[in-house]
């Protein structure tokens, strides 16, 4: 791709707004004005589909049982948060800190093992280096299926099997090929006259990539950051498969995705579905939470992996 | 760029650093890639140690396996649909968001809220597909309940006594969930496509305008050919996320691990995974994983040949 992508997230804003200094020239064609009114058409519609489901699942939240078999254009009869409290007794509340305790881990974990290879395979040339660079790459392209059969005995073998570790460690290594490759074409990017200058201070190549290096690449790694952080919250296949308890004593440690699908299966005899939409609503409100404060990041991070 | 690597103890460096990440890699990752080969010629059941070799017998199967050939067609069918769905979408709505608007200096202008409707459309990208699953389920409820019969009842488009099984009509459950795969994805490749089209240099659309090309023209003379690496990419992506399917089918649909009604929902994904941990068939299910794999490939290679454009630089 030859394209040069110059922060998606500025010019869009300088794009919005329709009425820049040229719209007075050209607007007032009647082509311009059908045209206008129509994409507004189109993109509110689809705007509405997309808003219209998540906030309807919410007021479900607030209905009786009874209500959201009944009627889906109902409004909720009793505006209390009881549902939330159930939901959250129900083991959303521990589905939750199982997550963040393996997230506190495994991002930090893999921004750090990822860019430690990333920066050798960026800036040292050596024998092999693009072949581990691809290596490393062509993980992304395989889906996850394949590996899952050994995974799940590889994982067994180690003794980890339903422990917080044994998920840190798998979530690192599948996070790997993503991070290694967007760290790279990042640490390409870097000038060398730094390297260069701290090379003759005699700072040792540790040193330089910790206290010069990383310090650097901060916009890059916020964004492979959030990536890792969306990916790693939303993953399914890998928790359901390598964390299940493995004798009668072994404890529940499911994460949030694991636990809301296990609480839609036992909707199924217990009919108490608003505790159903109250989990999925407090598991979606931090999403939504750290979209709206990094969505710049996240869009123009994601356009610039992906155009390159 | 120029390297910095004379001196001594760098080899010491390279290796430090690859060490741990490599360990991980090769141990996670491409290990169990590499051994699902190797099982996938034995009758290996996953509970026992001991297990015979037994050639393509698995393969062989696979070719008999009336369930898995119905989720290879079904994966197929996903296949042909998600990307084109969504990408003609993403198009759609792209040329919307960036040329839609009003003319501008080079008659082409973004609507206005632009911004805000990127940010919108994008967000179902960041719900994980556990939510979807459960947010689509009751959307999809085969009684007065669920979003869309609730809608069509109201509506008076469909009884109240014989609303739509959705998810339990074999001729609909495949095209539900292609629904919720491009209400997922739609977003993600608006965005992508936004970005290369803000790449594209004004000039190019203003010598298009004043050599007197209307906003269809430009569409289809400029502006896509301009885009056609972003599409190809995108027809990967999303070919490779149709062969998966497994999070939805499973959780949406009837069935052990997903597939019904009577297997019309099935795919690969699916059928894997019910043979590895269902029947303890897990030689069969890493066959499995290997027809998945080489389709992929075959996929990726056919998907970036047949749509090689010339580049055009700019």
């Amino acid at each position: 791709m030859t394209t040069v992508i110059k922060a998606p997230g500025e010019s869009a804003a300088e794009r919005s707004g329709g009425a820049g200094p040229g719209a007075e020239r050209g607007g007032g064609r009647s082509e311009d004005m059908v045209l206008n009114v129509f994409s507004h058409g189109f993109l509110a519609v689809w705007a509405v589909l997309i808003v219209l489901p998540l906030i309807w699942l919410a007021l479900g939240s607030f209905k009786t049982d009874a209500q959201i078999g009944g009627s889906a254009l109902s409004w909720p009869a009793n505006w209390n948060f009881d549902a939330f409290g159930r939901a959250w007794d129900k083991g959303i509340g521990d589905y939750f800190a199982n997550t963040l305790i393996v997230m506190v881990f495994s991002v930090p974990l893999t921004m750090l093992l990822g860019s430690m290879a990333a920066y050798v395979l960026a800036r040292y040339p050596f024998p092999g280096n693009r072949f581990l660079y691809y290596f490393f790459v062509s993980g992304a392209m395989f889906p996850v299926f394949l590996a899952l059969v050994p995974l799940f005995f590889m994982v067994k073998r180690f003794d980890m099997l339903n422990t917080y570790q044994g998920l840190i460690l798998v979530y690192v290594a599948y996070s790997m090929p993503f991070t290694v490759f967007f760290m790279h074409s990042f640490f390409r990017t870097l000038p060398t006259a730094v390297h260069e200058a701290a090379v003759i201070d005699g700072a040792s190549d540790t040193r330089i990539f910790f206290q010069v290096m990383v310090p650097m690449a901060k916009p890059g790694l916020i964004s492979v950051g959030i990536f890792n952080v969306l990916g790693q919250w939303n993953q399914y296949i890998l928790p359901s498969v390598l964390m299940q308890p493995q004798t009668g004593s072994d404890p529940e440690r499911y994460l949030l995705t694991q636990g809301l699908i296990q609480l839609q299966q036992q909707q199924g005899y217990e009919t108490d579905l608003p505790v159903l939409f109250a989990g999925v609503t407090i598991a979606m409100i931090p999403m939504l939470v750290v979209y709206l404060s990094f969505q710049r990041q996240i869009q123009a991070g994601l356009t610039s992996a992906t155009l390159k | 760029m120029s390297q910095v690597v004379q001196g001594r103890g760098r080899t010491g460096f390279i290796a430090g650093f690859l060490l741990a990440p490599l360990a991980l890699y090769l141990t996670f990752v491409i290990w169990p890639y590499v051994q699902t080969f190797g099982y996938s010629f034995t009758n290996w059941t996953g509970q026992s140690p001991t297990f015979d070799f037994v050639g393509v017998d698995n393969y062989s199967a696979l070719m008999k396996d009336e369930v898995f050939r119905g989720a290879l067609w079904n994966n197929l069918l996903l296949l042909v649909f998600v990307p084109a769905v969504t990408i003609l979408l993403a198009l759609f709505f792209a040329f919307m968001v960036n040329a839609g608007g009003r003319g501008g200096a080079g008659g082409v202008q973004g609507v206005a809220g632009s911004r805000l409707y990127k940010v919108v459309y994008f967000f179902p990208q960041v719900l994980s597909l556990a939510i979807l699953a459960v947010l689509f389920g009751a959307v999809y409820r085969s009684d007065e309940g669920g979003l869309l019969n609730g809608a069509l009842i109201r509506l008076g488009l469909v009884d109240r006594l014989h609303p739509v099984e959705w998810l339990n009509e074999p001729n609909l459950v495949l095209w539900c969930l292609l629904l919720v795969v491009v209400w997922h994805g739609v977003g993600f490749y608006l965005v992508l496509f936004s970005a290369a089209m803000q790449s594209i240099p004004k000039d190019i659309y203003e010598a298009a305008l004043l050599d007197g090309a209307g906003r269809a023209q430009t569409f289809f003379k400029v502006t896509l050919p301009l885009l056609w690496d972003s599409v190809q990419t995108s027809a990967v992506y999303l070919g490779i996320a149709a062969m998966d399917m497994f999070v939805l089918v499973s959780t949406m649909t009837s069935g052990q691990f997903g597939g019904g009604p009577d297997h019309h929902s099935e795919v690969m994904a699916t059928v894997l995974m019910r043979n590895f941990l269902y029947f303890g068939k897990s030689g069969y299910a890493c066959a499995m994983g290997v027809v998945m794999l080489v389709l992929t490939m075959i996929l990726s290679v056919v998907t970036l040949r047949a749509t090689r454009r010339e580049r055009i630089e700019f």
